[in-house]
């Protein structure tokens, strides 16, 4: 039992959450049946809303969909645990079970000290009130008392670096503002037990930077127990202790920090081939879609993490409604704070005049890939007839290991930074 | 830390009845900067502010005065009591109790995105506006002093007793705000039910005529039912109080009352029930 167990911070035993989701109804083709319908429909309509509260662990059948389930996991007290898994693995959900903004359908989650989770920042924000009126509303909605509010008050003005704004309605302030007031009172809420998920990714770099060094703060502060969900690896294996895997729900690997992003690396294929390619999330008109990636080497095998020096394919597929005669091909290259490091773009560099009809793949080729051992991911998008056809951001992220760019038999080190550029020296 | 002993148990099978008290008192700031947030952003970027708070009513007496008073020459049934003092007594704490009610309904609704990202007792959303139309309610009072003045109405001696009939008003808007707002947040038919509703509501109450028509024209039966409205004995109270030689409807009053706490407390614990579907319906 954890309150004997000084040691635990988080337990969380078989955790799971179901949902209701709809179903596709049959469709009425005569016109008294389209009319009885309409009017039985408040009887399901009500039937329906009814259900979404009824749902047991025993819940069954096509329209019961489970987030979550048998997730038992234990988190130590100042152990910063990484929650990783791709998109729709559950992870949110399992955030929001934990901060209590949603029931467990089944299971059990205890936690000592106090809880707070930045599952998005700026909550609560009135538009119309200062900036200083809304560190207190911010504040308390994230669980701080008046007095404590006050305590950090100017630590948290000063963090936001927003002091000259401070008695401005935050309705006069742009995104970028706002969202260092949110994540400064954030910062500051000093709690047992922090539940963050991607917050990083707001904000621009320098901002983040601070971010993440005050995240660090709060993990290295003794007793502090942080659970971190984020699709940034590089920041999962420089934050956390431990990780969680995800998959369909489940935890299906648990280990190092290290050993758990490895896994989902190398295992990326087998987590990828259901698609991390969300068209949902899609702009433009969709009549071209990218519907799968793979990275090859120059031996046209297929790799799950490239390696600076080598020639380094990117092969998409892609399936197009009607033909298209010289479309654009844009591909931006990002590293994991987001900045893109260069643009391919085919308007400059495809030879001839690019045509594509129905399905195919199309094959980008940066010989001695220009990457820094690191994470990456690509947004891909495609204009035809000055119309975007499609764009999709982060469509794509791989791992670039360190390899001998310059065939000096010397692998790139630490000391290097940004991107390798090809060059020479001349010594007189 | 002192607070490194608070352990959070969430369990499937454990459906607790009652509210963790100690911590809606953990939370009690946050209420504090919610109220505070709605008095501040009211009357914002407007030209008139809290004046609206009494223009609002005076026009309604004006309306009411001329429509019922003169038009219909409705009888206060009290000798020497003008009928727009006698409208004025029943129209304020009435504004007070709609817009509570309107607002407490939708409070959950419009607050959605709040709650479904951080996780506060959800019960602080629809109290709320109980405390923050208070304000509302008492600058209104300046409307009644200014048409007692110019009726030169002197109120009654016992005109303390207008605090029991408020609280039975501030317990009914509460009760019903927190049943209507778990309900609205589940079923949005409710939200057009609550706006058909609050003017039929307003004809039911004794806002036009004194509660005493209804015994005599329909008997003290009818009467005694027409208390479980707790707006009845709300505003019948609360005008009797500040009227002379009026007897306290002490009879309304408690039936008044009885029926608000009934409301006040099944909504609560109904909210409590509903309360952990909230972030799923929302």
């Amino acid at each position: 039992m954890l309150h004997n167990d000084n040691n635990i911070a988080v337990k969380v035993t078989d955790l799971g959450k179901a949902y209701r989701i709809g179903v596709v109804e049959e469709k009425e083709e005569n016109l008294s049946a389209v009319i009885l319908k309409a009017i039985l429909s408040p009887v399901k309509n009500f039937r329906k809303i009814k259900s979404l509260k009824n749902i047991s662990s025993e819940a069954t059948g096509k329209d019961v969909f489970w987030a979550n389930r048998n997730i038992s996991f234990e988190v130590k007290k100042g152990e910063v645990l990484g929650i990783i898994g791709k998109n729709g693995a559950g992870k949110s959900t399992l955030l929001k079970m934990l901060s209590r903004i949603t029931e467990p359908t089944e299971g059990r989650i205890e936690l000592v000290g106090r809880v707070a989770s930045l599952l998005e920042v700026g909550t609560g924000f009135n538009p119309e009130l200062t900036g200083r009126e809304n560190i207190f509303l911010n504040g308390t909605i994230l669980g701080l008392t008046k007095k404590e509010i006050e305590e950090r008050y100017e630590s948290i003005v000063e963090f936001s670096g927003i002091e000259k704004f401070i008695e401005t309605p935050v309705k006069r302030y742009s995104s970028g503002m706002k969202v260092r007031l949110a994540f400064a009172v954030a910062a500051h809420l000093d709690p047992e037990i922090l539940i963050i998920d991607e917050v990083l990714a707001v904000g621009d770099a320098e901002f983040q930077k601070k971010c993440l060094g005050k995240m660090q703060d709060v993990a290295g502060k003794e007793g502090r127990t942080v659970l971190f969900v984020s699709h940034d690896m590089a920041a999962v294996k420089n934050l956390c202790n431990r990780a969680i895997l995800l998959q369909h729900g489940s935890i299906v690997f648990e280990g190092s920090a290290n050993d758990v992003v490895n896994y989902y690396l190398q295992n990326a294929a087998s987590i990828t081939s259901q698609s991390n390619l969300d068209f949902s999330q899609a702009k433009g008109n969709k009549n071209f879609v990218v519907t799968d990636i793979e990275m090859l080497d120059e031996n046209n095998n297929n790799i799950q993490i490239a390696e600076s020096g080598r020639d380094f394919q990117l092969k998409i597929s892609y399936e197009t409604k009607e033909v298209a005669i010289n479309p654009v091909v844009i591909i931006h290259i990002k590293n994991n704070l987001e900045q893109i490091l260069f643009t391919c773009l085919s308007r400059n560099s495809y030879q001839g005049i690019m045509q594509l009809k129905n399905t195919g793949n199309i094959t980008c080729v940066i010989p001695k890939l220009p990457l820094l051992s690191g994470l990456y991911s690509i947004d891909i998008a495609l204009k035809y007839d000055q119309e975007l056809t499609f764009y999709l951001e982060n469509i794509f992220s791989f791992e670039v290991e360190s390899g001998d760019f310059f065939n000096t038999g010397k692998i790139n080190s630490d000391m290097m930074n940004g991107m390798i550029i090809y060059h020479k020296w001349e010594v007189n | 830390m002192s607070d490194s002993r608070i352990v959070t148990v969430v369990d499937a099978k454990n459906k607790t009845f009652f509210f963790n008290f100690k911590e809606l008192i953990r939370y009690k700031d946050l209420f504090y900067y919610m109220v505070l947030r709605d008095v501040t952003v009211m009357y914002k970027q407007t030209v008139l502010g809290f004046l609206w708070a009494i223009l609002n009513p005076f026009f309604q007496v004006v309306v009411f005065s001329v429509v019922f008073g003169t038009i219909a020459g409705i009888k206060t049934g009290i000798a020497g009591l003008p009928y727009p003092v006698f409208s004025c007594l029943a129209i304020i704490p009435w504004n007070y109790f709609s817009s509570t009610f309107s607002a407490s309904s939708n409070s959950l609704v419009n607050t959605a995105g709040v709650f479904t990202k951080v996780y506060f007792p959800r019960l602080i959303i629809p109290m709320v506006p109980i405390f923050s139309k208070l304000v509302d309610f008492f600058i209104s009072l300046i409307i009644l002093v200014l048409v007692m003045g110019y009726y030169q109405y002197t109120p009654g001696s016992n005109w303390y007793l207008f605090l029991l009939p408020l609280l039975i008003i501030i317990l009914s808007s509460a009760g019903l705000g927190i049943w209507l707002s778990s309900l609205v947040l589940q079923y949005r038919d409710f939200r057009f039910a609550v706006n058909f509703l609050l003017p039929l509501l307003l004809y039911a109450a004794p806002v036009a005529f004194p509660a005493l028509k209804v015994k005599e024209k329909l008997g003290n039966t009818v009467y005694e039912l027409y208390a479980l409205y707790p707006m009845v004995g709300g505003i019948e109270g609360f005008r009797s109080s500040f009227v002379q030689n009026a007897d306290f409807p002490w009879t309304l009053v408690l039936i008044s009352g009885a029926s608000a706490l009934f409301i006040f407390i099944s909504g609560a614990f109904y909210f409590k029930k509903m309360e952990k579907h909230f972030a799923d319906v929302a």
